[in-house]
């Protein structure tokens, strides 16, 4: 399909807006991005589209925006999924080696990762991602690539990605229904750290945290592999909801009082300030405390740290972050929330830049167009093996191509 | 019963034994008092008292009292407690004397109508004063039988509270769960009647039966006193070998119990099991370590007797008596006044919640603290009134835009409710 153009498409219907990102592989495998479309969003929440007329809408634009700016048509997209039903954990396969000499063959390699991903799932429940991480032969670790090796018997760590069926087909429907094909779904988390990370990161080990509008998806790479991914059901949309309920002032006037004056932290000259709401006639409607606002907010992203690394703590992987903490996302752009997640994780953080991909300067130094952009990575990585080139997402298995046929 | 009743020899010379009068009180309660009737409550007198002719002319009670004055022109009370009432203080002294001679009197009536209501609180007071001791067992009437018969039951309830020794009540509406689709009108009320009448003869039987490890009286009325805001009761049986755990099973299965949470829920409870000659040490104990792991709260009474009728069967009966109502899980009209009053003094506001959450921020600061301060406290999900009172002022908080959609739940906490609020950090 991809055969007469190298065109790839990013779409993520967002909580607060929904984003298009269109793609070129140049002919030695780079990447450009060379348009970008987006849309307020408003059919979502917490990740999931509860408004499909409304959804339907903001994808049209945000797709019909894109293909404007690229001057390409878009026929296939590589789609975003998140939400808190989206669960991911690790699960081994093992496979012994029948051949008469003992040779691991690409066959026994294919049927040891099918062994893995032969996983009991709840019968809603579907597989969005079933990443490789290492093989062990006769028990020896860290063998990535075991094909020509000698041993009897073959395992293989998967890092399963999976959520209910129903939920995720409500977005690919949605997406079918604009006559576009999708041609995998993608978990966000696994996006974003796609865009963000360097081989070297991955390898030292690394988080990537996205704090979208709706959710905060985390990643979690360890020596060179997705180790623990998660998504909390908490993000931008609930800092501008806290502040409308406890400064007393409409959502949107709650959103416009985060852009303008919200910070991650506290600091001490902001005792006492106060800020001046006015209506459009610029008669004062109310005064608002800026340290109370502030104070609302660390609140909200401080616990978000918090549960991420008590999840991390859980997983046993905090020690293996040696490349440090990646922060995308909308709420990335809040000030000062590196400082508070060094705070909170007491790790250094910092905030995620794209790397190996070159475009638009406009799109790829904005934090929330990082899932995007890391949809059409992995769509290049995509293609890239479909051409037979050996390639790092190689070990990417969609599994979803049931899923999307079915709708 | 004050007068030690010998265990099993005083039950054979009907002398000594506690002289027992059963009353079923208005249409309801005389025809539970029919199926009582039919029971072996050997000693027991019945009387049936009502104020509608046709209802006790069909009775087989061996004493009827009609109450009757020109006001009611022979049409019965008309489903209006006061006139209930006000005849039946008119013919105090008929009351009082129909109770003499009674060590204990135990009530029946269906709460709700006019007889039923009015009468059977002032039945307790002469019942008192003529000097024995009352049990009430009481139903509550359906919810679809209209609030005015729930408000009238439920006034009538509190009276019967106010007088009483102990009241056991049953609202009808729990008896949905033992019912299906197909059940008739007639046969639902058979089963609430059966349950009703299950319960007198589980404490008749309770009272009466030779006992190794007794019940009396007192502990009886001591557990329902002031607890009564609901008492469930359920009886269940079982035989074959594995019967004390099966005993169990079933108990925890009962739809009354609801499914073993009312037991949870519950700060005292009553066991008496009932077994035949061979009632065995070791299945008593087992039994009880089963129940007292259900109600890890609840202060536990047990008895233990030998019945040789029941043969191989073990039989046990719980009644499970909950300290002031649990806001949530009780049917409306039980949340009475009781949970006001229970929860005000610990400077929670039991008022109704806003929608735009406005109504939160005017607690004081040390009010919210001293209120989030328990819930982080007692925030494992964990049964317990007081977590469950702490609960109260949450709902009070609005969640903006995530009202309608999925909670956000992590480790029981909700975190679609602003974190500064959860935590108690006090803006100003």
């Amino acid at each position: 399909m991809f055969d007469d153009s190298s065109i790839i498409v990013g779409l993520e219907i967002g909580t607060s807006k929904v984003c298009a990102v269109v793609g070129e592989r140049n002919a030695d495998g780079s990447l450009n991005v060379i348009g970008l479309g987006q849309a307020r969003s408003r059919g979502v929440r917490k990740g999931e589209i509860v408004d499909t007329t409304q959804a339907e809408e903001d994808v049209r634009n945000a797709i019909v925006e894109a293909e404007q700016m690229a001057d390409v048509e878009i026929r296939n997209v590589y789609l975003g999924v998140t939400g808190a039903h989206i669960r991911g954990f690790n699960n081994r396969g093992v496979h012994p080696v029948v051949s008469a000499d003992r040779e691991i063959s690409e066959d026994d390699v294919q049927d040891v990762v099918k062994n893995a991903k032969a996983i009991n799932l709840p019968t809603e429940n579907n597989v969005v991602h079933a990443i490789r991480q290492h093989f062990f032969v006769d028990g020896q670790d860290g063998v990535t690539n075991p094909v020509g090796m000698l041993g009897s018997r073959l395992e293989v760590d998967v890092h399963v990605v999976h959520g209910r069926t129903n939920r995720l087909q409500n977005a690919i429907r949605l997406v079918k229904g604009l006559q576009l094909e999708v041609d995998e779904i993608v978990f966000n988390g696994l996006a974003s750290s796609l865009a963000l990370l360097s081989n070297e990161q991955k390898e030292l080990g690394a988080l990537v945290i996205d704090i979208g509008g709706g959710t905060t998806d985390y990643v979690v790479y360890t020596n060179g592999v997705i180790r623990h991914t998660g998504v909390l059901a908490i993000g931008g949309d609930h800092v501008s909801n806290d502040l409308a309920y406890g400064l007393k002032v409409p959502l949107s006037r709650a959103e416009k009082l985060k852009l303008e004056f919200g910070s991650a932290l506290v600091d001490e000259e902001t005792k006492g300030q106060t800020i001046t709401i006015t209506n459009e006639l610029g008669l004062p409607l109310k005064t608002v405390n800026v340290e109370h606002l502030r104070r609302i907010m660390s609140l909200r992203l401080e616990e978000i740290f918090q549960l991420v690394g008590q999840d991390l703590e859980q997983a046993g992987l905090f020690n293996y972050l040696r490349a440090g903490i990646f922060l995308c996302g909308g709420c990335a752009r809040v000030p000062q929330i590196a400082p508070l997640a060094e705070q909170v994780l007491q790790m250094p953080v910092s905030l995620g830049q794209t790397n190996s991909v070159s475009g638009l300067k406009s799109a790829l130094d904005q934090p929330e167009f990082v899932t995007a952009i890391g949809l059409v990575k992995f769509g290049s990585f995509k293609t890239r093996k479909r051409e037979g080139k050996p390639s790092l997402a190689q070990g990417i298995k969609g599994a979803l191509s049931s899923l999307l046929r079915r709708s | 019963m004050k007068t030690k009743v010998q265990a099993s020899a005083a039950f054979l010379e009907p002398a000594k034994a506690p002289a027992v009068k059963i009353f079923g009180v208005g249409s309801a309660g005389v025809a539970m008092l029919d199926t009582l009737n039919g029971g072996d409550f050997a000693g027991a007198g019945f009387v049936a008292i009502n104020t509608d002719a046709s209802s006790l002319a069909a009775s087989s009670a061996a004493i009827k009292i009609q109450l009757e004055t020109k006001l009611l022109r022979g049409l019965g009370t008309g489903g209006d407690p006061e006139r209930g009432r006000a005849i039946a203080e008119e013919q105090f002294a008929t009351l009082k004397t129909a109770c003499d001679g009674a060590d204990v009197v135990f009530v029946v009536a269906g709460l709700g109508g006019g007889a039923g209501s009015g009468i059977s609180s002032v039945l307790a007071r002469a019942a008192k004063e003529a000097g024995a001791l009352v049990l009430a067992f009481v139903t509550l009437p359906f919810a679809c039988e209209g609030n005015r018969r729930q408000q009238q039951a439920q006034q009538g309830l509190d009276q019967l509270k106010s007088v009483a020794d102990g009241v056991i009540c049953l609202p009808c509406q729990k008896t949905f769960k033992l019912i299906d689709e197909n059940t008739s009108v007639l046969d639902t009320f058979r089963i609430t009647d059966g349950l009703l009448v299950e319960s007198v003869c589980g404490i008749w039987r309770l009272l009466t039966r030779k006992g190794l490890i007794r019940i009396h009286f007192d502990d009886l009325c001591a557990l329902l006193r002031d607890r009564h805001s609901e008492s469930v009761f359920a009886c269940v049986e079982a035989t074959g070998p594995a019967r004390a755990r099966e005993v169990v099973e079933k108990l925890v299965a009962h739809p009354l119990l609801d499914e073993g949470r009312a037991l949870a829920e519950s700060s005292a409870v009553l066991v008496s099991l009932m077994g035949g000659k061979e009632l065995a040490m070791a299945e008593v104990n087992r039994v009880m370590e089963q129940i007292g792991r259900q109600c890890e709260h609840a202060q536990i009474i047990m008895g233990a007797a030998v019945d040789e009728t029941l043969k191989n069967r073990l039989s046990v009966t719980v009644i499970a008596a909950k300290q002031g109502p649990v806001p949530m899980e009780l049917p409306p009209l039980a949340a009475s006044g009781d949970s006001v009053e229970q929860v005000t003094p610990r400077g929670i506001m039991a008022r109704p919640g806003s929608r735009c959450g406005s109504s939160a921020p005017s607690l004081t600061s040390e009010q919210r603290e001293q209120i989030l301060a328990k819930n982080a406290g007692t925030r494992a999900r964990k049964t317990g009134p007081k977590m469950r009172q702490a609960q109260l002022p949450l709902a009070i908080i609005s969640k903006g835009r995530f009202d309608k959609s999925e909670p956000t739940i992590h480790k029981g906490e909700d975190l679609d409710i602003p974190t500064y609020v959860r935590r108690g950090v006090a803006l100003n």
